[in-house]
């Protein structure tokens, strides 16, 4: 389990990027957290995976406060080029995490092949990441998260760069995966019905500074397809919710800055 | 018959093209060396005209130095003897010690590069060891040092190592902040970081120490063969030549640095170009001059 608890994190030039934050995340749940840019998701997301010690607060994993980066951990960033290795090919970039998990390089080389041709990438292993498109770098990220086989993953708009066929695609691989792993997955997005249509639950945040506005537990019925459970009048009931939730954050912003 | 005359017809345009391509290269070579075989045609005929013994003419350097160096036996190269005594122990020591150079020079940087803590002990005497011109210390190496190799091996490391180090130390600072917190994430072991991450981000700085390294290494390398206790090497035969006032075998000596110096550089550009081609956006930098 997963237990966030009073979180607040300041930057060193004083911005206050997320406030007072309470979220518990069970063992294999999905969760999708969505708000409007700027509002601290990233934060959240870096702060969980101990990457920024938060200035308040803690970080609670199966009921040990975390220090560091916890085990068992994966991360799309939503930078993902630059998170991306140059000077390895696609295929070494993907398998290069997986020394530390103590496989042969054979073992290596086929769970990263296996993890590309999962995320549509078969052809792409012997190629440099600079040679891909945007869209196809974000599917090497993913396929390196994915072979790592984490407990816990964390992923930051992670499916912002493909094309509408490949997303959703890539969101039914995200829930197939979990299912099959039991994974802990926060996935940020900025698209609402992607945020309902994956998952368990839907966080939405406030801005200014980003604190939890909403927390909607999604009741669709699994396993999930991308016509016919888009259609259900609660998958529509709740995509309207969460809409008017995330803009009735930033109409408040845009009276409070007046 | 018609087929194969019509197949046979098109490929004059390309052949011509090839012609003129060849044409073209031959004037970029002409145009690259012109200068440098006007310049030798001038000196040939000044020098003759003059008929000074302390300028020969680069016709008679380049017979002393085939001569001298360059007229053994194929088996070795056509390395003389006086090559293999001299040229050999020179070359053998400078690469030791650029060798050493970039062992410490690079282990040394990223340390420097990657810790605030080492740069902010470190900087200091870094500073103060740097400004220290590399020649002066040589005196000093000769009375720590065993006369010879000791001595002239811990000279050219001397000046050899700071360019590396510093450029080392320039490129491990300059990671992509999001490379470490990806190895951060998936938890990879210091060595692999260091590996996979730090060394081939730093590696077109590494390279363009290294290639300053190479040039003050030879600077070295000679000049710490013309001081006293030397028994060998290029510097000792300049000298010798000197003492001889063998005016050519002087000159021969000259040119052989030069062509030693070129050659070496060479070699250095073509394997900074085969390791650093294979990723075109990260070589942008510290790929300016040579
Ligand atoms: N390193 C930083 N230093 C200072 N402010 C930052 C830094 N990173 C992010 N911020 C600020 O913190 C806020 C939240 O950023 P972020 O977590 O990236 O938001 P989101 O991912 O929701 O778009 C933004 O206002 C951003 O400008
Ligand atoms: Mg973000």
């Amino acid at each position: 389990m997963l237990e966030i608890k009073d979180l607040t994190h300041t930057y060193a030039d004083g911005h206050v990027a997320v406030r007072d934050v309470n979220l518990t995340v069970a063992n294999g749940e999905l969760v999708s957290i969505v708000g409007p840019s700027g509002c601290g998701k990233s934060t959240l997301l870096r702060c969980i995976a101990g990457l920024i010690r938060p200035a308040e607060g803690q970080v609670i994993l199966d009921g040990r406060p975390a220090d560091g980066v916890p085990e068992g951990l994966a991360v799309v960033f939503q930078d993902y080029s630059r998170s991306l290795l140059p000077w390895l090919s696609v295929r070494d970039n993907v398998a290069l995490p997986l020394k530390r998990r103590g496989m042969s390089k054979a073992q290596r080389r086929e769970a990263a092949t296996e993890a590309l041709e999962s995320v549509g990438l078969a052809a792409a292993g012997g190629k440099y990441p600079w040679q891909l498109s945007g869209g196809m770098q974000q599917r090497v990220s993913i396929a390196r998260a994915l072979a790592y086989r984490p407990s816990l993953l964390l992923m930051d708009e992670p499916f912002g760069s493909v094309d509408a066929q490949t997303r959703e695609d890539l969101e039914d691989l995200t829930l197939q995966v979990r299912g099959g792993n039991d994974m802990t997955i926060l996935l940020v997005t900025h698209d609402i019905d992607e945020s309902v249509y994956v998952g368990d639950r839907v966080v939405v945040l406030g801005a200014s500074p980003g604190h939890v506005r909403a927390d909607l537990p999604v009741d669709l019925p699994g396993p999930r397809d991308q016509i016919s459970t888009r259609e259900l009048p609660e998958f529509v009931r709740l995509r309207a919710e969460v809409g008017r939730l995330v803009r009735g954050v930033t109409e408040t912003t845009a009276t409070a800055a007046k | 018959m018609t087929s194969m005359t019509s197949t046979t017809a098109p490929p004059a345009v390309p052949a011509r093209g090839r012609r003129r391509g060849g044409i073209r290269l031959a004037g970029r070579l002409t145009q690259r060396w012109l200068p440098f075989v006007l310049l030798v045609g001038v000196w040939e005929a000044v020098t003759r005209a003059t008929a000074s013994p302390f300028f020969p003419p680069p016709s008679e350097i380049v017979a002393a130095t085939g001569d001298l160096w360059l007229s053994g036996p194929a088996h070795r190269l056509f390395l003389t003897d006086l090559a293999m005594d001299n040229l050999l122990p020179s070359l053998g020591r400078m690469l030791l010690a650029l060798a050493g150079s970039a062992v410490v020079g690079i282990g040394v940087g990223i340390a420097l590069g990657r810790s605030e803590r080492v740069f902010a002990y470190l900087n200091p005497i870094l500073q103060f060891s740097r400004a220290v011109p590399p020649p002066t210390l040589v005196p000093v190496f000769i009375v720590l040092f065993e006369l010879g190799t000791q001595m002239q091996v811990a000279s050219i490391i001397f000046s050899a190592i700071w360019p590396i180090l510093l450029n080392t130390a320039d490129g491990a600072r300059s990671v992509t902040p999001l490379q470490m917190d990806t190895a951060e994430v998936f938890r990879l072991s210091a060595v692999d970081r260091i590996r996979y991450i730090i060394i081939p981000s730093a590696l077109p700085k590494i390279f363009a120490g290294l290639r300053l390294a190479l040039s003050l290494s030879l600077i070295l390398m000679v000049f710490s063969e013309l001081l006293p206790g030397t028994s060998n090497g290029i510097g000792f035969q300049l000298t010798d030549a000197q003492s001889r006032s063998d005016m050519p075998a002087m000159w021969s000596v000259i040119v052989l640095l030069g062509v030693l110096g070129y050659l070496l550089n060479t070699i250095l550009l073509a394997v900074e170009h085969r390791v650093l081609d294979r990723r075109r956006p990260a070589r942008t930098n510290g790929k300016v001059g040579a």
